[in-house]
Parts: C-alpha cells; sequence; structure tokens
C-alpha cells in the first residue's frame, strides 16, 4: 500500500467535504427558518473538520508536504478531485436536501466502513465522522418526508430536486484502480460494494415520503479525475480569493 | 353603588396592589417572570429593546456571513461559522424571551420586515473587506459584550437569563475578532493596511452607534437628544431594564479597547483620545451624530439591502415553513399533486 495511493484517496474525501461545506455556508442568512441557518451552518462546520483532517493526511503521505491550507487554498480547478454531486449549485431548499440525503447516507455507509481502515488517521478520523454524518442523514431524512408530505408545491420541489441531484450520485460509488488498490490492503472502502445498502437505504426514505426513487437517464461523472462543471470554476475562486490576495500574508 | 361600579373599584385596588408587589420585587432585586404583573409601560420597553437585540442578531449575520465563503483559511472559515452560527442561536434566545411577552416570532420577524421595528444601525454599513470581519467582531461584538454584561442582571428574569449564555459567547467572538486582527497585523504591510482601514470605518459605528445616544450630557446640536436619551434612561433604569448609562458604558467600552488598539498596533481614528490622569478614565472626542443621521437612515443603500436580503430569505422559505406546517397538521394536501 503506498503512501500516495492513501494521499490521493484522503484528497478526494476531503475535496468532497470542503466543497460541500462550500456550498452549505452561501445558505446561511437565506434559510428558510432562523433554525435551518443553524442547522445547514452546523452541517457545514462538521464537515469543514472533516476535510481539515483528510486534507492534512493528505498532505502528510504525498510526498509534498502541503498542508491542509495550501491544498484547499492553492490547488487549480483542474486539481480538485471531488465527485460532482457535491459542486452542483444550491438550487431550492429542495435540491440542497436532495444533495444532504444523497452525500449524508453515503458517508454514513462509508465511514462505517473506513473506521475498520488499517490507516490509524482515517480509521480514527471515520469513527468520528460516522457520529456526525448520522445527525446529518437524520436532518436530510427528516426534511425530504416533510417536503415530500408537506403541500402540493413542496411535494414537486423536492421531487423536482431529487431529479435533480440523482444523475450525479452514480460517480459515488465508481470504481477505479486507486479504490481497488486501497480495497485490497484494507485502507479504504470499495465504493462499489456499498451502493446497495446506499439504495436500500434511499429506497426506505422515500417509500417514507410517498415518492419513486429517481431513475435517471443518464449519470454524470468526472470530478475524480478533475473535470468538473462549469460553475466549479467559480466556487473555486470565491473560496481562494482572499487568502490568494496578499501572497505570503499571514491569515 | 352598581355591581360595575364595585368590580372598577377592586380592579383599581388590586392593580395598586399588584403594582406595589411589582415595585417590591424590584427593590428586592428579584425577577420579574412572565407570568407576574407589569405595568405597561415596562412591558412595552423590554419588548422593545428584546426585539431590537434580536433583529441585531439576525441582521447582524449578514456582514460577517457574506465572508463565509471567501474566509482565508480552513480554520478561520471554521471559527467564523461558529460565530455567525452562534448569532443565530442569540437570535432565538431573545426571540424566546420577547415570545414570554405575549408576541409571537413571526409578529416579531413582521415587524422587523416591515420596517416597524429596528436592529441596531452598525450593521447597516458594509462589510468590504476580509479584516472587516475581525474588527466587527473585535469593536461590534466587543461594544456589544459592554453592553450585555450588566444585562445579565436585568430585572426581566427571561432576558436576563438569555443574556447569560449570550454573553459566555460574545466574549469569545471579541477574542477571535481581535486573533484576526492580530494576524493580520502579523502579516505582509497590505494586510496590515487593510486591518487599519476596517478599524478605521468600523470604531465610530462601534462606539457611537452600539451604545446608542448620548444620555448623560452634551452640548449644542445634541442637548436636546441627551435630554431625551437620559428621560428614557431614568425610567429604564428605575425598572431594572438597564443598570447603567450610554454614556457610562461607552466610556468603559473606551478604555477596555484602547490599550488593546495599542497592543495590536493599530490607531484608532480619533485625534482625542488620551489618558486623563485625573479621571482614571481616556478622553474621546464628541460623536457627531449628525454622520448618522445622514448616512444611516432606513432608506440608506446598506439598510435597503439588509433589509431586502432578509425579506427575500423569509420569502424564498415561505413555501418550506408552509410544507412544515402542513405536515405537522397532517393533512393530506400533498396528495393532490401525487
Amino acid at each position: 500500500m503506498s503512501s500516495t495511493d492513501t494521499a490521493a484517496y484522503a484528497l478526494r474525501l476531503g475535496d468532497d467535504a470542503l466543497v460541500l461545506a462550500q456550498r452549505l455556508c452561501a445558505w446561511v442568512t437565506r434559510a428558510p427558518t432562523i433554525e435551518e441557518d443553524l442547522a445547514l451552518s452546523n452541517i457545514a462546520l462538521d464537515l469543514i473538520g472533516h476535510a481539515r483532517t483528510l486534507l492534512a493526511h493528505s498532505g502528510a503521505l504525498d510526498g509534498t508536504g502541503r498542508t491542509e491550507d495550501q491544498l484547499a487554498y492553492l490547488r487549480t480547478e483542474r486539481e480538485f478531485r471531488n465527485a460532482l454531486l457535491l459542486e452542483l449549485p444550491n438550487g431550492d431548499f429542495a435540491v440542497t436536501l436532495a444533495r444532504q440525503l444523497a452525500y449524508s447516507l453515503y458517508a454514513r455507509l462509508l465511514y462505517g466502513e473506513l473506521a475498520a481502515s488499517a490507516d490509524e488517521v482515517l480509521a480514527g478520523f471515520a469513527v468520528r465522522a460516522a457520529k456526525e454524518v448520522e445527525y446529518h442523514a437524520m436532518h436530510a431524512t427528516g426534511w425530504t418526508v416533510r417536503l415530500a408530505r408537506g403541500t402540493a408545491e413542496s411535494r414537486r420541489r423536492m421531487r423536482a430536486g431529487l431529479e435533480t441531484v440523482w444523475p450525479y450520485t452514480g460517480e459515488l460509488f465508481e470504481e477505479d484502480a486507486l479504490t481497488r488498490r486501497l480495497a485490497a490492503a484494507g485502507t479504504g472502502v470499495n465504493p462499489a460494494g456499498i451502493r446497495e445498502s446506499w439504495e436500500k437505504a434511499v429506497t426506505a426514505v422515500l417509500a417514507d415520503a410517498e415518492l419513486a426513487v429517481p431513475a435517471p437517464s443518464w449519470q454524470a461523472s468526472g470530478g475524480r479525475e478533475g473535470l468538473h462543471t462549469e460553475a466549479f470554476g467559480a466556487l473555486v475562486a470565491e473560496l481562494q480569493s482572499v487568502h490568494r490576495q496578499f501572497p505570503g500574508g499571514t491569515w | 353603588m352598581d355591581d360595575e361600579g364595585v368590580v372598577r373599584l377592586d380592579a383599581e385596588y388590586d392593580e395598586a396592589r399588584l403594582s406595589a408587589h411589582f415595585e417590591a420585587l424590584l427593590a428586592a432585586g428579584e425577577r420579574i417572570e412572565p407570568r407576574d404583573w407589569m405595568p405597561e409601560g415596562y412591558r412595552r420597553m423590554l419588548l422593545r429593546q428584546i426585539a431590537q437585540h434580536a433583529h441585531s442578531e439576525i441582521i447582524g449575520m449578514q456582514p460577517e456571513g457574506a465572508w463565509l465563503t471567501r474566509a482565508p483559511t480552513l480554520h478561520r472559515k471554521a471559527v467564523l461559522l461558529a460565530k455567525v452560527q452562534d448569532e443565530a442561536g442569540h437570535g432565538l434566545y431573545l426571540y424566546a424571551a420577547a415570545e414570554t411577552l405575549g408576541v409571537s416570532r413571526a409578529e416579531l420577524l413582521d415587524a422587523l420586515h416591515s420596517g416597524h421595528q429596528r436592529y441596531a444601525a452598525t450593521f447597516n454599513h458594509p462589510a468590504l473587506t476580509w479584516a472587516d470581519a475581525g474588527a466587527i467582531a473585535w469593536l461590534t461584538d466587543g461594544a456589544a459584550v459592554v453592553n450585555q454584561v450588566p444585562l445579565c442582571q436585568t430585572s426581566y428574569g427571561p432576558y436576563a437569563r438569555a443574556m447569560r449564555r449570550v454573553c459566555q459567547e460574545e466574549a469569545f467572538h471579541v477574542r477571535q475578532g481581535y486573533d484576526m486582527l492580530h494576524a493580520l497585523c502579523q502579516g505582509t504591510p497590505q494586510q496590515k493596511e487593510m486591518a487599519q482601514d476596517a478599524v478605521n470605518r468600523w470604531w465610530l459605528p462601534a462606539v457611537a452607534l452600539m451604545f446608542g445616544p448620548p444620555d448623560t450630557v452634551a452640548g449644542g446640536a445634541d442637548a436636546r437628544t441627551a435630554a431625551m436619551g437620559a428621560a428614557v434612561t431614568r425610567r429604564s433604569m428605575a425598572w431594572g431594564i438597564k443598570r447603567h448609562t450610554n454614556d457610562e458604558l461607552r466610556q468603559r467600552f473606551v478604555d477596555q479597547v484602547v490599550p488593546q488598539a495599542e497592543r495590536l498596533g493599530l490607531t484608532l481614528p480619533d485625534p482625542g483620545i488620551r489618558w486623563n490622569e485625573e479621571r482614571g478614565h481616556y478622553d474621546f472626542g464628541p460623536i457627531d451624530w449628525r454622520v448618522f443621521r445622514d448616512s444611516l437612515g432606513d432608506g440608506s443603500l446598506v439598510a435597503r439591502q439588509r433589509l431586502a436580503h432578509r425579506v427575500a430569505a423569509h420569502e424564498d422559505g415561505a413555501w418550506v415553513r408552509e410544507a412544515v406546517d402542513a405536515h405537522a397538521a397532517g393533512g393530506g394536501d400533498w396528495r393532490e399533486a401525487a
């Protein structure tokens, strides 16, 4: 098991958390209730914590010695490895919650398995993170059902939100040479291996919501190779603008 | 005497007795609780103050919240998220305290959105750079703490209890603001310049607007304002809502901040600041209140933006809140669309 593989893996997971946190930050002061300003900022705060641990670990293992901030603030768009789902524009509250549902149910399964990683840092991180994403999943599940069984309009929007994000969920479960090597070494989780459990969990929530699981006719992909959506450039520019304002500065 | 007359006399007797009880509670330094009788003026003054405070927390999330996506390190981003989140929480405690006075949160928010209730005009200043987030936390929250520590002892129980929780968190905000500016002051010359620029713009709003109008002595054009302020403050202090005059608290803030600015290596933009040995306080220049009347009325550019932002969030979220109500009511409205 090479440490550069572990570094590349930690970078993928860390970028997922970072980019979703960045999207959620944009909700703060714009949520439907003050309670949701609190909830979404709290989830973003957890995700920033995840990103910090994972990026720091990646930088320590990839041979460059880069810090969490050097990785977050000084890479270009093409160097980010997050799945496209996480960078999708927020849309309305239903789109954001549909993404929360897909990601938090995935992260719960992922971190549950990663807790047994041969890499001690990843294992320790996953134990902690699994508890946090459990709450994120409860939040998303509650809202999915509430919106689906609220009013005709909220149901229409929830369904549309699910339709919007579902083509981007497949990428979370894609295997490649890296994940196969990591899974074989017991360091990482085979994403394809948790797909069935995820589908079961999603189906249960949507059954409660009396909604069908979307069956998109296409699947997006490319984030793990750094091929992002056009909206991603603006996200990265905003994320990094102050950090890059004064090179050599201290913050 | 007819029955109606008897009832009226009883009511007057009761009111006198209740009023005496209320005054006795205040005199003994006890808290007034929601179920206690209170004079209508006391209730109105409290409601106005608590609502204004709650609205200030909610509107105050905007200038810093706008920097969440741009915070220059992940540590700063996490700290700023925690801070803005605290403000939302403070808003909730305070709305809950206001609700004990018989007004719902929905009604309070409507009053904010329609401009019938105010928030601290400090937040009608724009946060133009990252350093503003630091200056706001250090100066504005610093002023808030000076105001709020005495409110932990205010006479109305629910407000005092809310303030105790708020104060603990605000003290942390001030430290993180100071720490942000400290980092900038240790950085490149341009970073220090950015910090100084932000302090230049946030000093006066903090020292003036966070404490309200003068309420002790003021000469010239402000004499009338000061006399009116003094009357309100006297009433508030007699009811144990406020414990100090605006001007006393303003002085306390200046005394705290001047040495901190010196440690940061930043200049407070008031050439009148100097230590007064005789008074044992820092002197500072007179505040030109006209500046605020001219540039910070409800019609100012930033005031319009703050309110429009808040109203847009509320209106965009209406369908979500309606869904929550419908779901909680267990109705089947949604089935029609299925």
